[in-house]
């Protein structure tokens, strides 16, 4: 049935028997990022049952990484998850550091928290902007938007690519931080502050935005859980669970931050955690930065590796909190330069898989409130 | 009590081989008790959270052991050493992540599955979470899930044909194309 | 444009495809088909910062027949082509193409079985811009080059044969 179902708008098919109406969402439509793309049954506007359908991006990722070496699969990372790409590289590059049993210097350490902070930043003010314009609140996007380029700025300033990073590299990274980042970053600080006041006196207590998010695709912390859910996800539910202090890595255990959890896992408080956790974020990469300058101007970036990465034989997982959960990668290696198995973990993979179970008895609207809350990116979730 | 002996401990004579590398532990148990493994673990070993399920395609490993085992071969033979009895490893391997969200350990379960019995039973029942992955090994490598609420392809298309992610398939393909059938022009 | 104004009388004179031309340039409407990463660019380059409502694409239509320029951004793979080939029946003519990024332009660094090599191939493409993910003012400039190539073209050019003949090829 779904073969005949191929269309592209919103267009309603046949009815059924029980008179419900099968109507297919996307690949192709405004509110479905790009590539997704849904089957639902609706009784009136009310949701039977809702199919996603995955795949429309999915380009091999996995395949390639078994025919590149190491070092080269580097890049291929940041189209995971396009829209925060450094904590895939880092990601990446830390699970090949376990591999081979290194310990990279405190300096990189520090310099890729700080890094990734910011693109944890990136990532939530996307999402919390597509999500207002996707329920019909189009200003907070423009005030985030314009925070994120000046992000974006600090990343070219670093590694000279806006989008797709490819920061560092297998033992450390490349370059010490930038020196505008020094003038610019306390500047910086204020206006994501001010644009996350901005937006939050836009939005949270905004009647419409109340009732288009309060209570809406409520789930329990024990389903999310069986589900597989990490991440903001999880923590809306309730769940105080965040890798960065469950297992910490780089130097996370050195500074202090809390960890935002909701109450019911509805879209508010998906939309809270996101918010909080800029504000947490925000403090982290200000205690970080702190400790890179109490290190010595000369303190080594990279730990030497040789050339040609051969790790030894054996296998690996290593797990990492990306701004959507836990982003994992499974590497097997047989002993050659290239991995012999790569497997990613993405976060939004299994929370979309769940979708069913989030929005089966609501209302179509709060089907899109419900995609765009959960930051589903088409990248990472096909692969 | 160590991870390592608790694991031993809750399996008892499940327990094919264990396996530890940086830290990792990877236990291996037999392919027809994994539904029984799992849920001791999960009620007695606290491991109640499925992080992960894949699938991976040992094809070139054994290839590149045998071709190591010949030439290692050849040259003993002037010691006069006799042939070591081949036997035929189980070609592909499902391996289950699990984590135990009280103490944050990890564990990879792991069961080797033969080419020419090509099914597991499935671990929905335990955690809803293995829904996609168990439907993608399906897509990836052709392993079937006896019991699974919707194996059909995940990934690649429904009239797709081969199995992309073992080593036998060609990473550029083998020119397939998508076309749906009815007329769009 | 060229006019001639005729002193002093109030009047304009100009071709008719000219002002047809004109027109049309002043106002491509966007239809952003982002898939992937180029997507994020292209979003960038239509909000705040790079507007690129300021060139004529104000309006971005969220359906293809209601378009003119089919900004296609982002990876397609071979699941996706049908549909490709689908939304570009459906934009009415007159239908310009613009391929951002590598992997709409040649499959970029996915060669692999799941990748469409290039969108050249099943639709015919007016504009490609070259990166990994091209930079905002990337996509400004391929806008305007589509600007100038309307304004070049006969009003009652029609692209239609053209994707007649790259379906027969397809098949
Ligand atoms: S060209 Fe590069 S940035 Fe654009 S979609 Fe392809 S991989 Fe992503």
């Amino acid at each position: 049935m779904a073969k005949q179902l191929e269309t592209i708008c919103i267009t309603t098919g046949p009815v059924e028997v029980g008179d419900y109406v099968t109507l297919n969402i996307g690949p192709i439509h405004p509110a479905m990022h790009g590539t997704l793309r849904v089957i639902t049954k609706t009784d009136g506007e009310t949701i039977v049952s809702a199919k996603p359908e995955i795949g429309y991006l999915h380009r091999g990722v996995e395949k390639l990484g078994e025919n590149l070496t190491y070092s080269q699969f580097l890049p291929i990372t940041d189209r995971l998850n396009y829209c925060s790409a450094i904590c895939n590289n880092v990601a990446y590059e830390m699970a090949v550091e376990k591999l081979l049993g290194l310990q990279v210097p405190p300096k990189a350490q520090l310099i890729r928290m700080i890094m990734m902070e910011l693109a944890r930043i990136a990532d939530h003010q996307v999402c919390v902007g597509i999500l207002g314009v996707d329920l019909g609140a189009l200003t907070p996007f423009f005030y985030l938007i314009i925070q994120r380029e000046e992000i974006y700025e600090i990343f070219e300033w670093h590694h000279g690519a806006r989008l797709t990073n490819s920061m560092g590299a297998i033992g450390g990274v490349e370059a010490d931080l930038p020196e505008r980042f020094h003038e610019k970053w306390p500047k910086l600080r204020d206006t994501i502050r001010k644009a996350n006041d901005e937006t939050d006196k836009l939005l949270t207590h905004n009647r419409i935005w109340m009732d288009r998010t309060i209570g809406v695709n409520a789930f329990c912390a024990d389903d999310a859980l069986n589900w597989g859910f990490t991440g903001p996800m999880l923590r809306a539910c309730g769940v105080k669970r965040d890798l960065r202090k469950e297992e910490p890595y780089l130097m996370y255990d050195e500074v202090n931050f809390e960890i935002p959890t909701g109450k019911h896992g509805d879209v508010f408080d998906r939309y809270m955690v996101r918010m909080l956790e800029m504000e947490e974020s925000v403090k982290i990469i200000d205690q970080a930065y702190a400790l890179y300058k109490e290190l010595p101007e000369d303190a080594p970036l990279m730990k030497k590796v040789p050339k040609i990465i051969k790790p030894p034989e054996g296998q690996i997982y290593h797990a990492i909190e990306s701004p959507n959960g836990e982003l994992g990668f499974f590497i097997k290696s047989d002993g050659s330069d290239k991995p012999y198995r790569i497997k990613i973990r993405p976060p939004c993979y299994m929370v979309y898989q769940a979708f069913e179970d989030l929005v089966k008895g609501e209302m179509i609207s709060d089907l899109i409130a419900c995609l765009s809350s959960l930051n589903v990116i088409a990248g990472e979730l096909d692969r | 009590m160590s991870l390592k002996d608790r694991v031993a401990d809750i399996l008892g004579k499940d327990l094919v081989a264990l396996n530890e590398f940086r830290g990792d532990l990877c236990i291996e148990v037999p392919k027809g008790r994994i539904v029984q493994v799992l849920a001791k673990l999960k009620e007695e070993g606290g491991f109640d959270f499925l992080s992960d399920l894949f699938g991976v395609d040992n094809l070139d490993l054994y290839a590149k052991a045998a071709k190591k085992k010949k030439k290692s071969q050849e040259e003993s033979e002037d010691t006069g050493e006799t042939k070591g009895k081949e036997s035929v490893q189980p070609r592909f391997e499902v391996i289950y992540l699990l984590l135990s969200l009280s103490t944050n350990e990890r564990l990879q379960v792991m069961v080797r599955v033969p080419e020419d019995d090509l099914e597991l039973p499935t671990v929905t029942g335990l955690w809803k979470a293995a829904n996609w992955p168990e439907r993608e090994v399906f897509d990836m490598f052709g392993i079937r899930f006896k019991g699974h609420p919707n194996l059909r392809r995940l990934l690649m298309w429904d009239e797709f044909q081969d199995h992309p992610l073992r080593k036998d398939y060609p990473l550029e393909g083998k020119g397939e194309e998508r076309h749906l059938n009815y007329d769009i022009a | 444009m060229k006019f001639q104004a005729i002193q002093g009388e109030g009047w304009l004179l100009t071709k008719a495809e000219q002002l047809i031309n004109w027109g049309r340039s002043r106002s491509p409407w966007p239809f952003p088909y982002g898939t992937a990463c180029c997507g994020i660019e292209l979003m960038c380059a239509l909000a705040s910062g790079y507007d690129m409502a300021r060139f004529g694409a104000e309006r971005v239509a969220f359906t293809p027949r209601q378009c003119d320029v089919l900004i296609e951004a982002g990876t397609i793979t071979k699941k996706m082509v049908p549909v490709l080939k689908r939304i570009y029946a459906q934009m009415a003519e007159p239908k310009w193409v613009i391929a951002v990024g590598a992997c709409a332009c040649s499959g970029g660094v996915f060669r692999t079985y799941s990748t469409q090599q290039g969108i050249g191939s099943v639709i015919p493409v007016d504009i490609y811009i070259p990166g990994c993910p091209p930079r905002p003012e990337g996509i400004l400039y391929a806008l305007l080059k589509l600007i100038d190539k309307i304004e070049a073209d006969h009003p009652l050019y029609k692209q239609r044969p053209k994707l007649i003949e790259a379906l027969e090829a397809y098949k």
